[in-house]
């Protein structure tokens, strides 16, 4: 299959690649066409080649392979670059006779829709001065100070109560969608009804949809994270530094993390909650990750998976209840996973885990830690999570008892692995490799026997874990 | 080209009879040979085997119908054509309609002839009724299945459910070409030529057909019947590239579901649409030209069909919005559409949507039919016929032998209405005076629940009444009263019959609810035999059934007829 590029600019395509580090617009070029408004081209005769929509669910695509190199000669109908997109890998055309100039993402890079990739020069002696351009792209794709400030979309301080606080990565995915300026918010059909129904503010929403329009969990996430998201601490200038030392005695105000914690935590004392514990041998587990560790599989990920595949079978462990009349069978299965960060806690979303396997979510996972590092997080990557997962085991807690994310129907602490002497039923005494999971739930909604059924699918999965892997 | 009219294939117990022709010979006689009447058992009595009418068939029931014989339902094999035509009719178009009117003219002992120029069965078998029927049992099902309310309400627990697009659209593909075979069979079988290619008028009472460009076979006919259909109808600015800018042609295809499609166009085909597409997970987004969406129904119906089937889904719309401008998504692009208001001309809105749906509506497939041939000039595509379906010349003057029924000449863009046209206009041509009563024609919307209406909708009716100087009353039935509807646990909806309360004539049903479109028929054939509500409410219904609601409705009619029959109590089981 073969789809064609449009190497042309159009006017909405997304100016701000903060989402994608990889790779950026020229500034030069960016300031132009912010200057210029619509239906203005770029004077040069170089045309950027930019990352085609291979679908209509695809909001970025992974450069597989470039057919042609830089400098080679390139005409109309050829085939430059096989991109992958969500559904496959498809070769992709030039519209228009030229050089390939220079190639702004190398192969196995990602890139968001719309973005460039490449520049044509339409004659040889152009080449060169493309390519300083591609040059000049790269020393300036600083993501986070791209036009964070200038968006008329960052709420007031006092915002209502919906609000998420923005930091740059999130405006500038606002700023990608096409149609996304101060008076427009493109958001679905549904968005716009639970929008209502939820009271929530559409232009405080993020977008996570094809080309960044706001769908349903948007409204979702934007209003069980009611209190200002905790996560992007970009803002805060009050911080906690240990090298600095604590001063005894002192007293410290809030960061803007802490105090989102704090608030959290106060709100989930409304909802009457329960713990329910289990203990699962892991050897088999333990097998399994000593294998696979090698490909980059993590036990974070190994644990969610599991999770993700038992809530398969019990939906109700994944529901949440936000008005305390009715309660949601939430529709995807995201696993976030408490993360501590300097300064505070966060909790990054595995989504969908129960449907992308377990290379890919291991990869994810190191994404999304890297990001939380860097601060980087995007909203819907930390607050649409519908089950927690909270381990302690690393520091060799053997058990604990963790508190419920408000908006979510259960968390679940993960204690330590330990090798254990355990009687079994064939009377024989041997030595097991065993892991306490405790989860505490909502039971306005989940019931113990719900949790109970709930741990002996999980800890059934985890002893024969093979589904893990498929 | 005689061999062309080949034997036909009548199965079983022929009985060979070679017509006396008094005309040239050469010609029908030739025909003469090859052809059979197939008599059916109880024919036997009338028509003896050994002495063949010496008039064609056609013609000697006619003169010589006596009252209570059932004479027509006797022949059941291609007639043989009157003096000197190779047929009595030819139809051009092979859709519903054209089949109606060529197994009710086969009946009459009519030699027949179809023209069909691509597949047999037309709109409503291949790309409309039919597939879209197929698809919406499953959207129903699927909404059934996810209406955890409901369910649960009934008792049922379901842990999951989903659906495999390709065997949904396989499931509509199969049902059209299941249907197709049918109707071709039931042609074939009464012996129907059927001539393959696209028909056009040569001259009076002379037809062409052939491939395009190659129509070179020339055949004469009595009368023709133009029943070419219609194509949907795609406004100016609109550019449909038949994957995310489509028709229904395409969309009952299913090849992907959109998250998010914008329906132009909120009429019964868009309604339908919207019923399917969200069950399977779109969200929809109507744009609506006129004030209020559904603006065909009535307008008490079109608001509760909006409260029910249009506000609790996943669904949003622009009314009283033109869209101006259709652009397909591509390189990276949605589909953008350029909404404008529909009175100020000025520009409203801009939607960016996945994929969008037109359905604004049909329009004739009548071009390339010759008509000028035969005087007759389209107006806006349609073909100008009068009430018995005649087709009218330029100055409004019957032009004699050919009719047009159907989508093509536009009165009511209904499958059935076509077939009953066609009826109606076989019964003409064999002599009978017929004039159809569009207003005893019910139509339905095939959502969940269903829509269906005959006769004049409330605003209508009351025009009708200001102008006429009659009086008119309303009367209203729920669903919820219903107890079938209750044990379903679907108390949704409305009937509502509008009628004269002096005479208790019945000037229109309107139901939504649950199997309204089959609930309908009560109504529209009461009104197409002129039944009163007086007479109709003696009309005993099985309890518990969804039909009390009609029962109820006509029983909650006040009639100021003086009543010669005391009416009896609802008598509950």
């Amino acid at each position: 299959m073969t789809t064609a590029i449009t190497p042309l600019k159009t006017s909405f395509l997304p100016s701000s690649t903060a989402a994608s580090k990889q790779l950026t617009s020229p500034s030069t070029l960016r300031g132009t066409r912010r200057r210029c408004g619509n239906g203005v081209r770029i004077q040069a005769k170089i045309r950027e080649i930019f990352m085609p929509a291979l679908s209509s669910t695809m909001t970025e695509g992974k450069v597989v392979s470039w057919v042609k190199s830089e400098g080679d000669k390139l005409s109309k109908g050829e085939s430059v670059v096989v991109v992958e997109s969500d559904k496959a890998d498809m070769d992709v055309e030039t519209f228009y006779d030229g050089y390939l100039a220079a190639i702004m993402v190398d192969e196995g890079g990602v890139a968001p829709v719309g973005s460039a990739i490449a520049l044509l020069a339409e004659s040889e002696d152009e080449i060169s001065l493309a390519k300083s351009k591609a040059i000049d792209s790269g020393s300036s794709s600083d993501p986070v100070e791209s036009q964070s400030q200038p968006q008329a979309t960052i709420p007031e301080p006092e915002a209502p109560k919906v609000t998420l606080v923005m930091d740059s990565a999130s405006v500038s995915v606002v700023s990608m969608h096409p149609a996304a300026t101060a008076e427009r918010v493109v958001a679905s059909p549904y968005a716009k009804k639970l929008a209502k129904d939820l009271k929530v503010e559409l232009r405080s929403v993020v977008g996570s949809g094809p080309m960044g329009r706001i769908v349903a969990k948007d409204v979702e996430s934007a209003a069980v994270n009611g209190a200002p998201s905790p996560a992007p601490v970009a803002n805060s200038n009050v911080r906690v530094s240990v090298d600095a030392g604590i001063e005894l005695g002192s007293t410290v105000p809030f960061t803007t993390m802490q105090a989102a914690v704090s608030r959290n935590m106060v709100e989930s004392l409304a909802v009457p909650t329960f713990r329910v514990g289990y203990t699962i041998i892991t050897d088999a587990l333990d097998q399994l990750y000593k294998k696979i560790k090698s490909k980059g599989v993590t036990m974070t990920a190994l644990l969610a998976k599991a999770t993700a595949l038992a809530l398969v079978q019990h939906p109700v462990v994944n529901s949440s209840c936000r008005d305390g009349k009715s309660f949601t069978y939430n529709s995807s299965i995201n696993i976030a996973v408490a993360v501590s960060i300097d300064g505070g806690l966060i909790t990054p979303v595995l989504q969908d885990a129960d449907k992308v396997d377990i290379y890919s979510l291991s990869r994810k996972w190191k994404e999304l830690v890297d990001k939380a590092r860097a601060k980087q997080l995007q909203p819907n990557e930390y607050n649409t999570g519908t089950f927690t997962l909270s381990n302690l085991g690393m520091f060799g807690v053997d058990r604990f008892d963790a508190i419920l994310p408000p908006g979510t129907g259960a968390i679940m602490g993960v204690g330590a692995s330990q090798p254990t002497v355990v009687a079994s039923k064939d009377k024989r005494i041997g030595i097991k490799n065993q892991m306490q999971v405790n989860v505490t739930a909502d039971h306005r909604i989940i019931y113990g026997s719900d949790l109970a059924v709930f741990l002996q699918t999980l800890a059934k999965i985890i002893e024969d874990p093979k589904d893990l892997t498929f | 080209m005689q061999a062309s009219i080949s034997i036909s294939s009548c199965s079983s117990s022929f009985a060979p009879v070679a017509p006396r022709f008094v005309g040239p010979p050469a010609l029908s006689y030739s025909i003469g040979q090859h052809r059979f009447f197939r008599l059916r058992k109880e024919a036997f009595g009338f028509c003896s085997l050994n002495q063949p009418c010496s008039i064609p068939i056609h013609e000697y029931r006619m003169r010589n119908r006596l009252p209570g014989m059932k004479i027509t339902a006797s022949v059941s094999s291609n007639g043989s054509p009157s003096m000197g035509f190779d047929y009595d009719l030819v139809i051009i178009g092979a859709g519903v309609g054209g089949h109606g009117a060529a197994l009710h003219a086969v009946e009459k002992g009519l030699k027949t002839a179809i023209i069909e120029g691509d597949v047999i069965g037309g709109t409503c078998v291949n790309r409309g009724c039919v597939p879209s029927k197929a698809l919406l049992a499953v959207s129903g099902r699927m909404r059934e299945l996810q209406d955890e309310q409901h369910l649960k309400a009934l008792g049922l627990r379901v842990s999951e459910s989903g659906y495999d697009r390709q065997a949904v659209a396989d499931h509509a593909n199969n049902l059209a070409s299941k249907i197709r075979g049918n109707l071709t069979n039931s042609m074939k079988a009464l012996g129907v030529d059927i001539l393959t290619g696209v028909g056009a008028f040569v001259g009076k009472q002379k037809v062409k057909y052939g491939k395009v460009g190659f129509m070179d076979t020339e055949i004469t006919a009595k009368n023709i019947i133009i029943a070419t259909g219609s194509v949907p109808f795609v406004p100016n600015g609109i550019e449909v590239d038949g994957r995310t800018v489509f028709t229904s042609d395409h969309a009952l295809k299913l090849e992907w579901i959109p998250d998010w499609l914008a329906i132009v166009g909120s009429g019964y085909i868009g309604l339908e649409f919207s019923d399917v597409y969200t069950a399977l997970g779109s969200e929809v987004t109507f744009v609506e030209a006129l004030d209020q969406l559904m603006p065909g129904f009535d307008p008490e119906i079109g608001k509760l069909a909006q409260r029910i089937l249009v506000n609790p889904r996943k669904i949003d719309h622009h009314v009283g919005v033109f869209a101006k401008k259709i652009t397909p998504a591509k390189d990276g692009k949605p589909v953008i559409i350029e909404l404008i208001d529909a009175k100020t001309k000025e520009p409203k809105d801009t939607l960016e949507v996945d994929a969008a749906l037109i359905a604004t509506g049909r329009a004739p497939f009548t071009k390339g039919l010759g008509l000028e041939n035969v005087n007759v000039e389209t107006q806006r595509g349609f073909v100008p016929v009068n009430e018995r379906m005649e087709v009218l010349d330029a100055n409004g003057n019957v032009v004699p032998h050919v009719y047009c029924i159907g989508d093509a000449n536009g009165k009511m863009m209904l499958a059935h209405a076509a077939s009953a046209q066609g009826i109606s206009v076989v019964e003409q041509v064999c002599g009978r005076d017929n004039v159809l009563n569009h207003l005893s024609v019910p139509a339905a919307c095939f959502t969940h629940p269903e829509i269906s209406f005959v006769g004049l909708t409330e605003p209508q009716a009351r025009e009708k009444a200001e102008k006429e100087g009659f009086e008119i009353s309303i009367a209203k039935t729920s669903f919820k009263a219903n107890t079938k509807a209750l044990a379903e646990n679907e108390g949704d909806g409305l009937a509502k019959l509008i009628y004269k309360p002096d005479t208790g004539e019945i000037l229109g049903v309107h139901i939504l609810g649950l199997h309204a479109a089959d609930l309908i028929h009560e109504a529209s054939n009461a009104m197409a035999m002129g039944m009163k509500v007086q007479d109709i409410k003696f009309a005993v219904h099985a309890h518990p059934t969804l039909s009390e609601v009609l029962d109820e409705l006509f029983k909650s009619a006040k009639v100021n007829v003086a009543a010669a029959v005391p009416q009896p109590e609802a008598v509950a089981v």
